[in-house]
C-alpha cells in the first residue's frame, strides 16, 4: 500500500469515526470539535480526488468560518457558570431506523451500479484551479453573481435577526 | 485514482449519520451540525463524480455553490436560534411549540 493510499484510508476512517462520534456525543462543544475533525478529513479526501480548490475552500469556510460562528452560538446559548450543556437524545429508535433505511437503500443502489469513467484513461486534470476560475467568470457568471447577492442577503438578514436593539423612535 | 465507490459509500454513511443527528438530538445547534454533515456528504458525491469526468469542473463548481448556500444557512439559522433562545430561554426544539406566549 502506497503512502497516498494509506492517507486516503486514514482520512476516510477519520471522517467516518468522527461522524459516528458526533452522533453519540452529548456535549455540544465536543460535537462542534468532532465536526471540525470530520470536515478537515473531508478536505484531505478532496485533495486526493483532484479537487484542490474545493479542499482549500472547505478549510477556509467550514473550519474557519462556520465553526467559529457555531461555537459563538454555543457560548451565547449556554449560561455562564452553568454545568456544560448536555444534549438529551429522543426518538432514538425511529432515528436509527430512518437512517438505517436510508443507508441500506443507498448502499443497495450503489452496489448494483459500477461507476467507471467515460474516458478510457483518467488522468488528473491539468491546472484545475485555473479551469475553475475561468469557468466561474465565463460559463457560470450568472450563478456566481446570484450567489454573491445571496450572501449579501444572508449577511443583512442574519445581522437584523440577531440584533435586539430596539429603535428609539417609538 | 481511488475507486469511486469508496467516496460514495463514505458519503452515504455521512448522510445517514446526519439524519440520525437531526432526528435524535434535542438541541437546535446539534441539528444544525447534522445539516452541515449532510451537505458535506452531498459535496463529497459531487467531487467524486467530477473525478470521473476530468475534462470538466462542473461538479466542483456545483460543490462550491453548495458551500456558499451552507454558509448562508448556518448564519441565518444561528441568528434564528439565538433569537428563539432569548425569547423562550430554551434551545430544545420540541418545547418551542407556541407562536406567541
Amino acid at each position: 500500500m502506497t503512502f497516498v493510499a494509506f492517507m486516503f484510508y486514514f482520512f476516510e476512517a477519520v471522517a467516518a469515526l468522527s461522524a459516528v462520534g458526533l452522533a453519540l456525543v452529548r456535549n455540544v462543544f465536543y460535537g462542534a470539535l468532532l465536526l471540525v475533525a470530520c470536515l478537515l478529513a473531508l478536505a484531505g479526501i478532496y485533495v486526493l480526488a483532484f479537487a484542490e480548490f474545493i479542499a482549500v475552500t472547505q478549510i477556509l469556510i467550514y473550519a474557519g468560518g462556520i465553526l467559529v460562528v457555531i461555537i459563538f452560538g454555543i457560548m451565547l446559548t449556554t449560561k455562564i457558570s452553568d454545568r456544560p450543556l448536555v444534549v438529551e437524545h429522543s426518538y432514538i429508535l425511529s432515528g436509527i431506523l430512518a437512517a438505517a433505511a436510508c443507508f441500506c437503500l443507498l448502499v443497495f443502489v450503489l452496489s448494483k451500479e459500477s461507476f467507471v469513467s467515460m474516458t478510457a484513461y483518467v488522468s488528473p486534470p491539468v491546472n484545475s484551479v485555473k479551469t475553475i476560475g475561468v469557468s466561474l467568470f465565463s460559463k457560470y457568471m450568472l450563478p456566481f453573481e446570484v450567489a454573491g447577492v445571496l450572501l449579501l442577503i444572508a449577511l443583512i438578514g442574519a445581522s437584523v435577526l440577531a440584533s435586539n436593539i430596539k429603535s428609539k423612535k417609538e | 485514482m481511488f475507486p469511486t465507490e469508496h467516496f460514495l459509500f463514505l458519503a452515504a454513511l455521512l448522510f445517514s449519520l446526519g439524519l440520525v443527528i437531526i432526528i435524535t438530538k434535542r438541541n437546535t445547534i446539534m441539528m444544525l451540525l447534522g445539516i452541515e454533515l449532510m451537505l458535506n456528504a452531498s459535496n463529497l458525491n459531487l467531487v467524486a463524480f467530477n473525478m470521473l469526468l476530468p475534462d470538466t469542473v462542473d461538479g466542483q463548481i456545483f460543490a462550491l455553490f453548495v458551500i456558499i448556500v451552507a454558509v448562508s444557512e448556518a448564519a441565518v439559522g444561528l441568528a434564528i436560534v439565538l433569537q428563539v433562545y432569548q425569547y423562550y430561554q430554551t434551545s430544545i426544539p420540541d418545547s418551542i411549540s407556541e407562536l406567541k406566549e
